[in-house]
């Protein structure tokens, strides 16, 4: 062989840009199987809770929801469905809005609600459970 | 007249990017519609959700108001609403997982798969809503 193989295809200016495989493209793909996956149980659970609270007066509410075992899965239910369900609407987003600044300001709509849904959520349990 | 002079021949009036309106319908690709649709609805109804915890989390009046809400007529149609949306995606999610493993992709396993998502999501709905009704007391 008269010459060697190239080690590497990326161009000079690539290189020097720092351009390449970013590591990181499926990461949001990743976390919604993963979400759809623990959503499953979580939310069949979150159902029987739900119905279980069905009739009770606020205080009976409170100190279910508020019990260890059921905090924690409703926990677990809260943070995986938010998640899920901004991966889920940021995937909409980009399929559906063409003009830039239109998407940038829904995706940003997006975060913003998911956080406040899931930390009202989250805060209300953790009230509830620790009774203050 | 700029239409004569151009090279560029009048465009003919045909559809650049066929979307839906150009399929026939048929039940996978419906079912793909309403994945999509259930999971945006379900985005929007975890603020029923959140009313609920914080609510609960708030004291007797603040969930005297929630339930005032969720017994009317409106609020009992989103609390059904809701119970089918987050079945039926939750099945459709099952579906999609099993595509994932690349299994269930034949003709008859798929139109199966989405049968079985449709029909089992209204049964578990009508099970759940009636097991909420006469058993739990209903939501009040």
């Amino acid at each position: 062989m008269s010459e060697a193989a190239p080690k590497n295809f990326r161009t000079p200016l690539a290189k020097v840009r720092g351009r390449g495989a970013a590591r990181a493209g499926t990461e949001d793909f990743w976390l919604q199987r993963m979400t759809a996956v623990a959503g499953v149980p979580l939310t069949i659970m979150a159902i029987v809770i739900a119905m279980l609270l069905l009739g009770r007066n606020q205080a009976a509410v409170a100190q279910i929801l508020g019990s260890p075992l059921v905090a924690v899965i409703m926990l677990l239910f809260v943070i995986c469905i938010v998640t899920h369900m901004k991966i889920g609407m940021q995937e909409i987003l980009v399929d559906y809005v063409a003009d830039d600044s239109m998407k940038l300001t829904f995706l940003l709509a997006n975060t913003f609600f998911c956080w406040a849904v899931g930390l009202i959520c989250v805060y209300a349990i953790l009230k509830m459970s620790f009774g203050v | 007249m700029a239409e004569t002079t151009s090279p560029v021949r009048p465009r003919a009036e045909r559809p650049l990017s066929p979307h839906l309106q150009i399929y026939r319908p048929m039940l996978t690709m419906m079912m793909s519609i309403v994945h999509r649709i259930t999971g945006a609805a379900l985005y929007f109804g975890t603020l029923l959700l959140a009313w609920w915890l914080l609510a609960a989390a708030s004291g007797p009046n603040a969930y005297a108001k929630f339930e005032w809400f969720i017994g009317s007529i409106i609020g009992q149609l989103f609390l059904l609403g809701f119970t089918w949306a987050l079945i039926h995606h939750v099945l459709g999610g099952i579906r999609h997982l099993i595509w994932d493993t690349g299994r269930g992709f034949g003709p008859q396993e798929r139109e199966w798969l989405a049968a079985a998502n449709l029909i089992g999501s209204l049964a578990l709905t009508v099970i759940v809503a009636l097991i909420g009704y006469l058993f739990m007391g209903g939501a009040r």
